[in-house]
């Protein structure tokens, strides 16, 4: 603890990213001269109308779709709501939805409510230990009246990519439609959504260095979703409400950047991630979430679960020493609930309410990594010094070398 | 949504004061589990003549107010009668962190708790008065448990916001009707897990069924 003080290392770019200067400088005439409607019909208005246009052109091209498969929104979380409840008021006989048990709160909230207020029966799909959703449980779980499978591309927790072309096939196959949230992967893997047999893709900018309170849709050709809320024909007639101009600017340009770099940044990040997975790995008593750093899980996402202690307090720790970071433990979330992504994957409750997310950016460099991984090994020492968990009485999984944890309780 | 704490909860977090065991204790108690993630073992020595705890140290497993209002609870009882403390509310604790969020005043329960089961234990222990086989499964003590389960929402119990509208009790099977009310659903869960710990607790019962039932808002008591 010397020249690393006094500093904040942001490693918690899954919640949400600094946008670039590139991106502001992009958006600032957006937020001033450039006012104008894109529905107005006066020269303001058509200025407007074909700075989104062109966004959406570099949009569509970053994700290797038509322009017109492009709804813009206010983020992954509309996206979600909209290809879901867009698609129940296109096919209301159609009852039955099929998710992963891993999705973000906004699709899974919404199986919740359908399966709550019975508009639809819901069937969770099987995931493995690292979150991989198995293709056999998707083949038998889809029915005739099934209206949508809906499976997470990246996930935000513990980084597992879904091979969307095997699920998409099966899909296919059946004759049924694949929704998935691709807001954690846009940006970070290569993505041709045209390419791959997936039929509708949320995307949101503020994972990815661009503002908040955008996102964008994908909705293959063809396929039909019903807007469900009312108001001017904006975005097709599918999304009503004045455009984001400033926002959606901010995406494409950020879109853009995020492509142009990724093989170079990606890397580099995933390179960090690797150091301070192995780093926080020399922890004793720490077991690793999800899948192995490299090609199958999102580039900088690292979750790691400190047996004995619980997450709000390593997080609040964290903080007061300037590293910021996510937590999957019940404590630091509002509704007292434990991560049911790490549940999903298999992990008992105590061991949810022991991890913590890093996830870094391009932005991060080798000094995040080293203040982390030395904030984290004094935290971890700190907690355990006092805690009440002694793992032989209270706990239903013991490590093989549980002796070793009171002699570091001890130190 | 962020959870955000008083300076003081930070304070009492970062530096929490009676940390650890104490060798010689005559008294103790671990209250919470793993499983909900929050834990508090505590050690106290209890002079059998003055009845005045003379000193107490605790551990915790648990988020950052668990910490900070098990560090306040030591401070509370160290060196007064065990009536007083027995007599003690979560206020108490909430009270001296200058208050604590809506979700996390189960924690101020849980060392108010924690502290009271440390002295019934030694009670039951060092003098004849008390004798927990006395203990009857009746409304009354569900009541009593039932106290102990806070909204998350509204940090105040489920029995004070007039939530529980009806007890059934045969032989070690407990139904308990819980009206929602306004609260959101997002706490249904917690509210329910919460509600089937502390009565599975309770000596002599083998069974729980809660319902809980929409309504219109609930009334406080």
């Amino acid at each position: 603890m010397s020249n690393i003080e006094n500093k904040v290392s942001y490693l918690d770019n899954g919640d949400s990213t600094r946008m670039l200067p590139e991106v502001l400088e992009e958006i600032l005439p957006y937020l001033s001269e450039h006012y104008g409607n894109p529905a107005s019909l006066h020269q303001f208005g058509l200025d407007a109308e074909e700075a989104i246009d062109s966004a959406r052109s570099k949009l569509a091209e970053a994700i290797g779709a038509k322009p017109a498969e492009i709804i813009f929104t206010s983020g992954a979380t509309e996206s979600n709501n909209l290809a879901l409840n867009g698609l129940r008021y296109q096919f209301p006989d159609k009852r039955h939805l099929i998710i992963s048990p891993i999705e973000h709160a906004s699709v899974d909230n919404i199986a919740k409510r359908w399966s709550r207020e019975g508009w639809a029966e819901v069937t969770k799909l099987k995931v493995n230990s690292e979150g991989f959703v198995d293709p056999d449980s998707l083949r038998s779980a889809i029915r005739d009246d099934t209206l949508l499978v809906s499976v997470i591309h990246g996930n935000m927790e513990i980084g597992t990519i879904q091979n969307l072309t095997e699920l998409g096939e099966i899909c296919r196959e059946k004759g049924v439609l694949l929704h998935s949230d691709c807001a954690q992967t846009f940006g970070k893997i290569p993505l041709n959504i045209g390419e791959l047999p997936v039929d509708l893709a949320s995307f949101n900018a503020h994972k990815m260095h661009g503002p908040k309170g955008v996102g964008a849709l994908y909705i293959r050709k063809k396929v039909k979703v019903r807007r469900y809320f009312e108001g001017s024909p904006q975005e097709h007639g599918v999304r009503p409400g004045t455009e984001n101009v400033p926002g959606i600017i901010g995406f494409a340009k950020a879109a853009e950047i995020a492509i142009r770099d990724m093989d170079k940044e990606m890397k580099r990040v995933d390179e960090l991630a690797g150091r301070l997975a192995d780093g926080l790995m020399e922890i004793e008593h720490v077991g690793f979430n999800g899948p192995p750093v490299g090609k199958n899980r999102l580039p900088g996402n690292v979750n790691i679960t400190f047996r004995y202690i619980e997450g709000e307090a390593i997080l609040m720790h964290l903080n007061i020493k300037g590293v910021y970071v996510s937590s999957g433990s019940a404590c630091s979330s509002t509704t007292l609930e434990p991560s049911h992504v790490l549940t999903a994957i298999g992990l008992l409750h105590e061991d949810a309410h022991g991890s913590i997310r890093y996830t870094l950016s391009r932005l991060n460099d080798e000094e995040d990594v080293q203040r982390a991984l030395q904030v984290t090994n004094e935290t971890v020492k700190q907690l355990r010094a006092m805690t009440a968990f002694i793992p032989e009485k209270h706990s239903k999984h013991v490590d093989e070398n549980a002796q070793t944890f009171y002699k570091h309780k001890n130190d | 949504m962020a959870i955000k704490y008083t300076p003081k909860v930070i304070q009492e977090f970062t530096n929490p004061e009676n940390v650890g065991e104490i060798e010689n204790a005559n008294a103790s108690s671990t209250e919470g589990s793993p499983a909900c993630g929050d834990m508090i073992t505590y050690n106290m020595i209890i002079n059998p003549d003055t009845k005045i705890i003379e000193d107490i140290k605790f551990r915790s497993y648990g988020c950052a107010s668990n910490i900070a209002t098990a560090s306040v609870a030591t401070k509370i009882a160290k060196g007064k009668h065990i009536d007083e403390v027995m007599g003690l509310t979560p206020k108490a604790v909430t009270e001296s962190l200058d208050g604590l969020p809506a979700v996390k005043i189960h924690c101020s329960v849980l060392a108010i708790n924690g502290l009271k089961s440390a002295i019934r234990k030694w009670n039951e222990k060092y003098s004849d008065m008390e004798k927990s086989d006395e203990f009857k499964l009746d409304e009354e003590t569900i009541v009593r448990a039932l106290r102990n389960v806070i909204n998350p929402e509204t940090g105040v119990s489920i029995v004070k916001m007039n939530m529980v509208r009806m007890i059934e009790i045969e032989t070690g099977k407990v139904y308990v009707e819980l009206m929602m009310g306004d609260t959101d659903e997002m706490f249904f869960n917690n509210i329910e897990e919460e509600t089937r710990e502390h009565l599975e607790d309770l000596p002599g019962v083998l069974n729980v069924i809660i319902k809980l039932t929409e309504g219109k808002s609930y009334s406080f008591e």
